[in-house]
C-alpha cells in the first residue's frame, strides 16, 4: 500500500495574507523541486528536514509567485511522510495556480481529511487526536474552536487515561485477590470499590453531558421551522439570517447530499434543513401540514414553532403542537406589535421557551438567542472542560459508563466480585477504545468513514 | 556402537506431565509412539508442590480431562485432600485444588504408560535430534538410534539443568536427577531460539520435627469434588494441611544473608517467575510486608516429608536452616531436602504455531516448561495438544487448534505463541477475558464434543455426557415453566435469605436469578425436583444467575470472531506493507499471525498498525 503523493491548499480559502500549499508523500520533495526555483540555486532534495529555501514558483516558464519552501523529512512531519509546505502570497487565483502547478508535476489532489488520515495511519496521532483535528477544521464558533483545541492537546486522552488508571488498579487488585488466594492478599474494600466506581460514573456522566450540551455549539443542531403558512416563518428566517450571513455553506464530510443552510445564533449553530420546503406554502390542506410537521420533527433536534399572535390558534396549530412531543422546541410568536388574539397561556403551557418577535420593530433577537441556548441545553456547556470529539467517542464513553453502572448494580444486588471485575474490565476495554488503544473492526470502519480510506 | 533401536510415528522426549499427556494422546489416536525418560523412577514426578490444580490450574485439569487427558483421573486416584478455592469470590474463579500422594501419582502414571497400546516407555537420555527428509533420527547417550516421523520435546527443567543452593552450583535436574546436558547443542543446530529460565522449590522437612500444636489446620472440603468427569464414587480427604507465618526474625536472617543468594550475587542469569518467587525475593520486593504465609503440606501417605509451600529459596543450606527455624512450628525443623533454584534451557514459544509445531521445522513440536511455561497443569495441557496434533499430522488429519474464547488451554497456547513470555508463564483466571464462560464446572460442555470427535473420549463416556446434558436441559425447562405461588412458606424462605418477598406467582427460574438464593434454598417449596448430580445443579445455578454476563461475554466473542475471520496469509512479507512501523513489521514477520485478531494481541503491534493491516487486507480483497 504505497501511498501516492498528495497536495492541497492548507490555509482557508479567501484573500488572506499568506497561503500554504502542503505536499505530502514519498515524492513530495521531488514534486516541489519541479515547481520551485530557489534564489540560491539549491535544490530542496539536498535539504535536511526542518530547513527552508526562498525562491520562485515557476510553471511553464512563468513565475507565479515568490515563496518560502519548508522541507520536512519522514517521519518527522505532520503526516509522518516527506512533506513540503510552499508558503506563498495569498489570493485565490495565485494560490490555485500554484496548486495546479503542483498537481501537474506529479502530485494528486488530497481528499478531505487525507493529511490527517495519513498522520493517523503513520502513528503520528491516536484516533482521539485525529478526530479533534477534524473538529478543529470544521469549528465554526469561538467556543467550538476552544473546545476542539482542548482535545487536540490531548485533554480527552489524559482524562480517559486517568480514569483507566484507577479502574486498572482496582481490576488488578481484584484479579490478584482471586488468583492468589494463598498469598493473603487483602480483601478488596467494598466501600472503596464503590467509591471508585461511583466517581468514575460521575466523571463519565459529566463528559457525556458536556458533549451533549456543547453539541449545538461545536457541531450544530438540526433545526426545523414549523408553522402554518403566513404565520411569519419568513420573518423568522430574515431575523435569523441577520445574525451571520457569511455562513451559508454545504458541510463537507457529511454523507448527505442535502444542502443545509447554517446559521450561527450567538454561539449556537442551527442547521436549517430543507428550508425551501418550509417556504413552500401552496395549498396546504390540514392533513398534509401535520404530516409534514411529523416528518420534520423526526429529523430535527430543535424545533422553532412559529405562531401568528394576531390570530387565534386553530386546529392545525394545535395538531402541530401535539406532534412536537419530547423534541426541544421554542415557540416563536410573531407580529407581537399587533393586538394579541392568541391564547398565550395555552402556548406557554406547552413550551418552556416562548419568544415574541416583531419584524416591524426588529425585536426579539436577544430573546431568541437566550431561548435557543436554553432549549438546546447549551447554557450548561463548559468550553474549558474536557470535551469528547464526536459521536464515536461519546458512544464509547456511554458504553463504558454502562459497564461501570452495571458493576455498581452488581454490587448492590449482591453479585460475586468476579462479575464486578468483568464489568470493570469491560469498562476499561471501552475506554481503551475511546482513546484508540484498542482497535476493533467498528473503530476502523469509523476511520474508513471519516477519513475516506480505501479510495 | 550405534544401532537402530526402533521405528516410530511419534517420539516424545521427556516423561513429565507434558510428555505423558502427549504420548498417551498420540498412542490412543492409533499411531506408534515412544516416550523417553532420563530415569524410569522419575516418570510423572512432582518435583515441586505435592498438589494438582489451584487457581486457573484447576480449570486446566478439568479441560484436559474433558478432552480425554489423564491428569485429572490420576490426581483423583492419588488424592489426599481436595478443596475448591475461591468459594465466595464467584463461579468464574472457583478452582479445584488437590493435595496428592506424589509417589502414588507417579506409579499410576507410569503404569498407565506401560499398559497403553501403541506406546513404548523407554529409559534413555536423548542427546541429538537430526532432521531427515521425512522425519527425524534421535540418538541416545548409549548410541541407540530411533527413527521417527514426529518429535515432541518435553524436557521440563532437565534440559541444561543447573542447581543453585547459595554459592554451591552444579549441573543437575530436579529432585537430584541428572540433567540432559547434550541435547541443547543439537537443538541449537536445528535453529531453535533457546534461552535460560529459572525456577525453584522449597525444602522438605521431617514431619515429626514440626510442632503443629499452635498452627492453624486446613481441612479438605466435605464432600470432596473430583477433577475428572469420569471419576465415579466418593473421594476421601486423608490429610490435614497447616498454615504458619514468617516474622521479623525470618526477615532479619534473610536480609543479613541476602548477599549469599545466587540471584542477588548475579550467579543466576535465567529469568524466574514473578508470581512464584523465593522468600528472599518476596522480602526484597515487598519490604513493608511484615509476614508471609506458608502452608505445610504432606507429600504422601507413606512418607514423613512435608512440603513448605511459599518458602522457596536459593540461599545456602545453612541460611535456609536458620530462617526456617524462625517460623512458628518449625523451631526444630529437620530439613530432609534443601530448597534449591534450578536454571534450564527453554525455547521462545513465538517460534511455534498454535498446534505447538515449530514454524520452521515441520514435524518438531514442543510442550511444557520447554515452551517457557511453569506448572504441571500448564505442561500437561500443552502436551495433550502437541500429542493430538503430532498424531493427526501422521494420519493426515487437519490441525487441532483450541480457541482462546473456548478454553483456558486455548488461552494459554495463544498467549505463548502470540505474546511469548519473558518469565515462566503461569495460568491465571485474569488471563481469560471470557472467564465467566470458561468455568471449571462446564469444561465438559465446552470440550468433550471436541474430545469425542478427535477420538480420545470413549463411547461410554460420550453417552454419559449426552445423558447429562439432556438432564440439564430438561431441568432448565422445568425451572422456567414451574411457577410458585406467593405462599407464606416461600416468602419466609425469601426473607430469611435477605431478599424481597413476592406478591404474585413467580417461576423457579426467576427466583434463581437472585444472587441471594441457591437451588438448595428452594428445596422445601420445590417438591417435584428430580434427583440430579451436584455438578448439573452448580452449572444451572451459575448460568441462570450470571445470564446477563454470559450473554455479554458471548457478544464479545462474536465481535472477536469477526476479527479472527479476517485471515492473514502465511506468506506475507510485512516489510512490504507501507505504513507499518518497523517494529511491527519485524514482530509480524516473526509471529506470522493467522488473523487480524491474533495480530492485535502481539506486543509491539499498535492499533495504528492494525488499522493499516485491515485497510491493506480490504484493498487486497478489492483486487486493488
Amino acid at each position: 500500500m504505497r501511498e501516492s503523493t498528495i497536495a492541497a491548499i492548507s490555509t482557508p480559502q479567501g484573500a488572506g495574507g499568506i497561503a500554504v500549499i502542503r505536499i505530502s508523500g514519498d515524492k513530495a520533495i521531488e514534486v516541489a523541486d519541479r515547481v520551485f526555483v530557489s534564489f540560491s540555486g539549491k535544490k530542496l532534495v539536498d535539504l535536511e528536514g526542518y530547513r527552508a529555501l526562498y525562491g520562485n514558483i515557476v510553471f511553464e516558464d512563468e513565475i507565479l509567485d515568490e515563496c518560502v519552501a519548508l522541507v520536512f523529512r519522514a517521519p518527522k512531519s505532520f503526516t509522518g511522510e516527506n512533506v513540503v509546505e510552499l508558503c506563498c502570497h495569498g489570493g485565490n487565483l495565485v494560490t490555485k495556480l500554484v496548486l495546479r502547478a503542483v498537481l501537474s508535476s506529479g502530485a494528486e489532489a488530497a481528499e478531505a481529511g487525507e493529511f490527517t488520515r495519513r498522520a493517523f495511519l503513520n502513528g503520528k496521532m491516536n484516533i482521539a487526536e485525529a478526530e479533534s483535528i477534524m473538529n478543529l477544521i470544521s469549528a465554526q464558533s469561538k467556543s467550538a474552536l476552544r473546545a476542539a483545541n482542548n482535545v487536540r492537546r490531548g485533554a480527552v486522552s489524559k482524562k480517559i487515561y486517568a480514569l483507566c488508571e484507577r479502574l486498572e488498579f482496582t481490576a488488578a487488585h481484584l484479579s490478584a485477590w482471586a488468583d492468589f488466594p494463598e498469598e493473603d492478599i487483602p480483601e478488596v474494600n467494598e466501600e472503596n470499590l464503590r467509591k471508585t466506581l461511583t466517581e468514575t460514573l460521575a466523571e463519565l456522566d459529566f463528559l457525556m453531558k458536556n458533549y451533549d450540551a456543547g453539541k449545538a455549539i461545536t457541531q450544530g443542531v438540526p433545526t426545523a421551522i414549523l408553522g402554518k403558512p403566513n404565520v411569519g416563518k419568513s420573518t423568522l428566517m430574515n431575523l435569523l439570517s441577520g445574525f451571520d450571513k457569511s455562513i451559508v455553506t454545504d458541510i463537507p464530510g457529511t454523507t448527505r447530499d442535502v444542502v443545509e443552510e447554517t446559521v450561527v445564533l450567538g454561539e449556537i449553530i442551527l442547521r436549517l434543513s430543507d428550508t425551501a420546503g418550509i417556504r413552500d406554502t401552496d395549498n396546504v390542506v390540514e392533513k398534509i401540514g401535520v404530516d409534514r410537521a411529523k416528518e420534520k420533527i423526526s429529523e430535527s433536534q430543535l424545533l422553532l414553532a412559529v405562531f401568528d399572535s394576531s390570530n387565534e390558534l386553530d386546529d392545525e396549530d394545535k395538531k402541530i403542537i401535539e406532534e412536537i412531543g419530547d423534541t426541544p422546541a421554542v415557540a416563536v410568536i410573531n407580529k407581537s406589535d399587533l393586538e394579541s388574539k392568541i391564547d398565550t397561556a395555552f402556548i406557554e403551557s406547552h413550551f418552556e421557551q416562548v419568544v415574541y418577535i416583531s419584524a416591524k420593530l426588529g425585536s426579539g433577537k436577544d430573546e431568541l438567542i437566550s431561548a435557543v441556548t436554553k432549549a438546546t441545553g447549551s447554557e450548561n456547556f463548559s468550553a474549558s472542560a474536557v470535551l469528547l470529539a464526536g459521536e464515536r467517542q461519546r458512544a464509547a464513553a456511554e458504553n463504558a459508563r454502562d459497564c461501570v453502572s452495571s458493576a455498581i448494580s452488581a454490587l448492590d444486588m449482591g453479585f460475586s466480585l468476579d462479575a464486578v471485575t468483568i464489568d470493570i474490565e469491560n469498562a476499561l476495554y471501552k475506554l481503551y477504545e475511546l482513546v484508540g488503544k484498542n482497535v476493533s473492526e467498528e473503530i476502523v470502519d469509523k476511520v474508513f468513514h471519516t477519513f475516506c480510506v480505501g479510495k | 556402537m550405534k544401532y537402530i533401536a526402533g521405528n516410530y510415528d511419534v517420539a516424545v522426549i521427556g516423561a513429565g506431565h507434558a510428555g505423558i499427556e502427549a504420548a498417551l494422546a498420540s498412542a490412543r489416536l492409533g499411531v506408534k509412539t515412544v516416550i523417553f525418560t532420563i530415569n524410569m523412577d522419575a516418570v510423572g514426578n512432582c518435583p515441586c508442590n505435592p498438589s494438582i490444580g489451584g487457581t486457573a490450574k484447576g480449570h486446566l485439569v478439568r479441560e484436559i480431562d474433558a478432552l480425554g487427558g489423564e491428569m485429572g483421573k490420576t490426581a483423583d486416584k492419588a488424592i489426599l485432600q481436595m478443596r475448591m478455592l475461591n468459594l465466595g469470590k464467584g463461579p468464574a474463579v472457583h478452582s479445584l485444588r488437590g493435595q496428592i500422594d506424589r509417589r502414588k501419582y507417579q506409579d499410576i502414571m507410569k503404569h498407565k504408560l506401560e499398559l497403553t497400546e501403541n506406546l513404548e516407555l523407554r529409559q534413555a537420555e536423548i542427546v541429538s535430534v537430526e532432521k531427515t527428509e521425512d522425519g527425524f533420527i534421535l540418538e541416545s547417550r548409549t548410541h541407540a538410534q530411533y527413527i521417527t516421523k514426529k518429535v515432541i520435546i518435553a524436557t521440563g527443567t532437565y534440559l541444561g539443568g543447573r542447581i543453585f543452593i547459595g554459592d554451591v552450583s552444579y549441573e543437575g535436574g530436579p529432585d537430584g536427577m541428572f540433567a540432559a546436558t547434550e541435547l541443547t547443542k543439537s537443538l541449537v543446530n536445528l535453529g531453535l531460539p533457546l534461552r535460560r529460565f529459572k525456577t525453584g522449590t522449597p525444602a522438605r522437612v521431617l514431619r515429626s520435627s514440626i510442632d503443629f500444636s499452635d498452627l492453624e489446620a486446613q481441612q479438605g472440603d466435605e464432600p470432596p469434588q473430583h477433577f475428572s468427569f469420569e471419576t465415579e464414587g466418593d473421594l476421601e480427604n486423608k490429610v490435614v494441611c497447616h498454615i504458619s507465618w514468617t516474622n521479623e526474625n525470618t526477615k532479619k536472617v534473610i536480609l543479613d544473608n541476602i548477599h549469599l543468594s545466587p540471584l542477588y550475587s548475579g550467579m543466576i542469569e535465567g529469568v524466574g517467575p514473578r508470581y512464584c518467587p523465593s522468600l528472599e525475593d518476596k522480602i526484597m520486593r515487598f519490604k513493608d510486608k511484615e509476614r508471609h504465609q506458608l502452608f505445610i503440606e504432606p507429600c504422601g501417605l507413606d512418607t514423613e516429608e512435608m512440603y513448605l509451600q511459599g518458602m522457596s529459596s536459593s540461599l545456602p543450606e545453612g541460611v535456609q536452616s536458620a530462617f526456617y527455624k524462625t517460623i512458628k512450628g518449625l523451631e526444630n525443623a529437620v530439613i530432609m531436602r534443601p530448597a534449591y533454584a534450578i536454571e534450564y534451557d527453554c525455547v521462545d514459544p513465538t517460534s511455534m504455531k498454535a498446534t505447538l509445531e515449530f514454524k520452521d521445522i515441520k514435524g518438531l513440536y514442543g510442550a511444557g516448561q520447554f515452551n517457557g511455561s511453569s506448572g504441571y497443569e500448564e505442561a500437561a495441557a500443552q502436551g495433550l495438544v502437541a500429542g493430538i496434533n503430532a498424531a493427526r499430522a501422521v494420519k493426515g488429519d487437519n490441525e487441532f487448534i483450541l480457541e482462546r474464547s473456548g478454553s483456558y488451554i486455548g488461552t494459554l497456547i495463544d498467549d505463548l505463541v502470540t505474546k511469548g513470555s519473558n518469565e515462566p508463564y503461569r495460568m491465571m483466571t485474569s488471563r481469560s477475558e471470557y472467564r465467566l464462560l470458561l468455568r471449571q464446572d462446564n469444561a465438559d460442555e465446552r470440550l468433550t464434543p471436541s474430545g469425542y470427535d478427535i477420538g480420545l473420549i470413549s463411547e461410554e463416556r460420550w453417552q454419559k455426557y449426552l445423558k447429562k446434558t439432556e438432564l440439564k436441559a430438561k431441568e432448565l425447562k422445568r425451572l422456567k415453566s414451574t411457577t410458585l405461588s406467593p405462599t407464606e412458606e416461600l416468602n419466609n424462605i425469601l426473607v430469611s435469605r435477605e431478599t424481597s418477598p413476592v406478591a404474585s406467582g413467580v417461576t423457579l427460574y426467576d427466583l434463581l436469578k437472585r444472587p441471594q438464593l441457591s437451588y438448595k434454598d428452594l428445596a422445601e417449596v420445590d417438591k417435584d425436583r428430580p434427583e440430579l448430580e451436584p455438578i448439573i445443579i452448580e452449572q444451572l445455578q451459575t448460568e441462570i444467575k450470571y445470564e446477563g454476563y454470559i450473554s455479554k461475554q458471548k457478544d464479545r466473542i462474536e465481535q472477536v470472531r469477526r476479527m479472527s475471520e479476517k485471515k492473514l496469509p502465511e506468506d506475507i512479507d510485512y516489510r512490504e506493507i507501507a505504513g507499518l512501523r518497523l517494529e511491527a513489521q519485524e514482530k509480524l514477520n516473526k509471529i506470522k499471525p493467522l488473523s487480524i485478531d491474533q495480530a492485535s494481541r502481539i506486543s509491539g503491534v499498535s492499533p495504528a498498525d492494525i488499522s493499516v493491516l485491515i485497510i491493506w487486507l480490504s484493498s487486497k480483497k478489492g483486487g486493488k
